[in-house]
């Protein structure tokens, strides 16, 4: 028996029985669907961290200073001549102080953080401002107490009011407002539009801090950056001489280490919905001998017409790859369905893989053979009188 | 062509056995059209299955064409089913979700017939059959005496030389009966071997050898219709002439 044939059959008997063919699919249906849904959403997430990141620059080289066992701090005087003395590999840096604050005008007040930096912070991290201006050398050397905002704070402090000029209080110290950011992440609490710059110098006032325990450093070219790091490194270790001291880490290596995390992460979540693959299976094994049983006289009958055992066994096998393959597909199409859906719900980036959704198809069509083949085995072992017999 | 030797089928049934063949031996020839004949129970379906290589016997040889099917694996078995023998039943066993031509195909498709071949030769056998027009239906929109035809027409699409009838007019009133029995009658005279399983005397007088079973031992064998042809010579009781002409003609007329 052809293929072909064996195939048309199974497509027949899949319609003859619509509902118990759908049941028999569900475990399949659900087990890709689930398979399929969690691949888009964790896919889109790591593409969405990796763009993140990317915005912030894969050329931004991270250092900090943790100090431990030792006083000694790194200055900014240092890593400016760091960058001075190799102008082939370091472009620019920025110290970067942290604080949260209590932000207060007039009645209102938010809680936010602070980042201290200096003028070259917003050149580095593609930070734009939309109106007045960003923080500038004069502001640092002097330590003025001037700060930019993010479009949250301008609206939850300002309401609609021109925060320029104006002057708010950051845990208590007065602070005027220069600038405003661009909006870019629909001016959310705790998102990129919830921020305060403020000069590095003043900033360690805020963080109650004299030491600057991080700086941000750009490489010049991107394909050299681990030169750029082991140039950092070799200093460090002169200054600390402790590799624990301090870390430098690169963007690019932040975005290799999240896609591993979120890929191992994905990796148990798929195994997980892969259970209800196994699952699938057994309904799939469970209706396929049901369906021996019904049909032992018509394997009775095919046998007495000259069908081999391997035909027996193929047409059934056939049957289950093609129950479980269409179950496949169902579930394919509604797994990118509802990925789509849950990502507009949840407002997250749905990015399904093509390589997913193929090995999702296989899979199913390979549970089909593997759990067809025991009922498949059955009816091809029949005696034929005895099938022939059976009613 | 057909030779039992000494066969025993004995099914054991806790303590007591049933010996549904008890010690048979028997010769059919080619081109001989044999009825068997006994009560229900005698173990006349139980004989043909194994002539059919549908079962095997308990003790005791079987040769078909010469080879031992004692010997034979399953799938040999399959192939002398798919291609030297075709089958009758008294309930059709036609597969209901098959249309009339599908389920005619079918032997054909066992022996890896391209499909355009195969509705031509599937067609044909309809033809023969005169239920050419009803190839599309699916068996149960057709009568008895239909779907009786369409299971000879399936039974013969493979051009069988053995064609075995296990009660074929069993399930049919008497006028579609003898419609049957003379198309049997008709593909002997083109050489086909035809062995015949009735417990109707009026059916079995049609055949040209009558072999009587009870309790699973022959009892009464009208003896050979055709002579034993070439090597062997000939030790046979009877034969008529025109049997023996189509058995010398006949293989031609349907090869
Ligand atoms: N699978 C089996 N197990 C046990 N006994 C069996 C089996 N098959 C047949 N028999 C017995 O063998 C004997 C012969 O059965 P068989 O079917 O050959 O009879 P038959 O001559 O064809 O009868 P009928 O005219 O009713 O069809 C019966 O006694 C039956 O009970
Ligand atoms: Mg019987």
């Amino acid at each position: 028996m052809n293929f072909k044939q064996s195939f048309r059959l199974a497509i027949k008997s899949l319609k003859a029985s619509k509902m118990r063919a759908f049941l028999t699919m569900l475990g399949i249906i659900i087990g890709v669907a689930s398979v399929i849904i969690l691949v888009s959403l964790m896919n889109g997430l790591s593409q969405d961290m990796t763009s993140r990141f990317e915005s912030m620059g894969t050329n931004t080289i991270t250092v900090n200073v943790m100090g431990r066992g030792t006083n000694r701090t790194l200055s900014v005087d240092e890593v400016e001549q760091l960058v001075e003395d190799n102008p082939k590999y370091l472009d620019q840096y920025s110290p970067k102080v942290s604080a949260s604050v209590t932000a207060k005008y007039d009645v209102n007040s938010v809680d936010t953080s602070v980042i201290g930096v200096n003028e070259y912070y917003d050149d580095m991290q593609s930070v734009v401002v939309s109106e007045g201006r960003f923080i500038q050398y004069i502001d640092t050397l002097r330590r003025l107490k001037i700060c930019v905002i993010g479009t949250y704070e301008a609206t939850e402090l300002f309401g609609g009011a021109d925060p320029i000029g104006e002057t708010i209080k950051l845990n208590g110290s007065t602070y005027t407002v220069v600038g405003v950011l661009e909006e870019t992440a629909d001016s959310e609490e705790s998102s990129a539009d919830d921020v305060i710059y403020v000069p590095y110098t003043a900033a360690t006032r805020l963080a109650n801090s004299a030491s600057i325990g991080t700086y941000y450093l750009t490489a010049v070219d991107t394909d050299r950056i681990e030169e750029t790091m082991t140039i950092i490194e070799n200093m460090m270790y002169s200054v600390f001489d402790d590799e624990d001291a301090y870390r430098v880490t690169s963007m690019s290596e932040m975005i290799d280490t999240v896609n591993e995390m979120t890929a191992s992460i994905a990796m148990v979540l798929v195994g997980i919905a892969g259970i209800s693959l196994v699952v699938g299976g057994i309904g799939i094994m469970n209706i396929m001998l049901v369906s021996v049983t019904e049909r032992t006289r018509e394997i009775g009958i095919r046998k007495s017409l000259g069908a081999k055992k391997k035909d027996i066994m193929r047409q059934f096998l056939i049957e289950a790859a093609t129950t479980s393959s269409a179950g496949g597909v169902i579930g394919i199409v509604l797994g990118i369905g509802a990925a789509y859906g849950a990502g507009a719900v949840m407002d997250m980036t749905v990015a399904p893989s093509w390589n997913a959704v193929a090995i999702a198809f296989s899979v199913s069509v390979a549970i089909g053979m593997i759990f067809g083949y025991f009922p498949a085995n059955k009816a091809a072992k029949m005696n034929p009188i005895d099938a022939l017999r059976y009613d | 062509m057909i030779r039992l030797e000494d066969v025993y089928k004995i099914y054991q049934m806790g303590e007591n056995e049933v010996r549904a063949i008890d010690g048979i031996t028997l010769e059919i020839r080619e081109n001989e059209m044999a009825a068997i004949i006994g009560q229900s129970g005698s173990g006349k379906s139980t004989c043909m299955n194994i002539i059919g290589c549908l079962d095997v016997p308990t003790q005791g040889k079987y040769f078909l064409n010469g080879q031992d099917v004692s010997l034979m694996n399953d799938d040999e078995l399959a192939d002398f089913r798919g291609k030297t023998l075709g089958f009758i039943f008294q309930q059709y066993n036609l597969i209901p979700k098959l249309s009339v031509l599908e389920n005619v195909e079918l032997p054909l498709i066992y022996q890896g017939i391209p499909e355009k071949e195969r509705i031509e030769l599937a067609v044909r056998a309809l033809e023969k059959v005169g239920i050419a027009d009803k190839k599309l239906n699916m068996p149960s929109q057709l009568s008895g005496g239909q779907q009786q035809r369409v299971s000879i027409a399936r039974a013969l699409v493979g051009n069988p030389s053995i064609i075995l009838a296990d009660e074929p007019t069993g399930a049919l009133d008497s006028r579609t009966g003898r419609e049957v029995l003379e198309f049997l009658q008709s593909l002997n005279e083109e050489g086909n071997t035809i062995i015949l399983i009735t417990h109707d005397m009026g059916v079995a007088e049609k055949a040209k050898r009558i072999i009587r079973i009870s309790d699973g031992k022959i009892v009464e064998d009208s003896g050979h219709s055709v002579p034993e042809q070439i090597e062997v010579k000939s030790y046979e009781r009877t034969g008529s002439i025109k049997g023996a002409a189509a058995a010398a003609f006949g293989r031609e007329g349907t090869a």
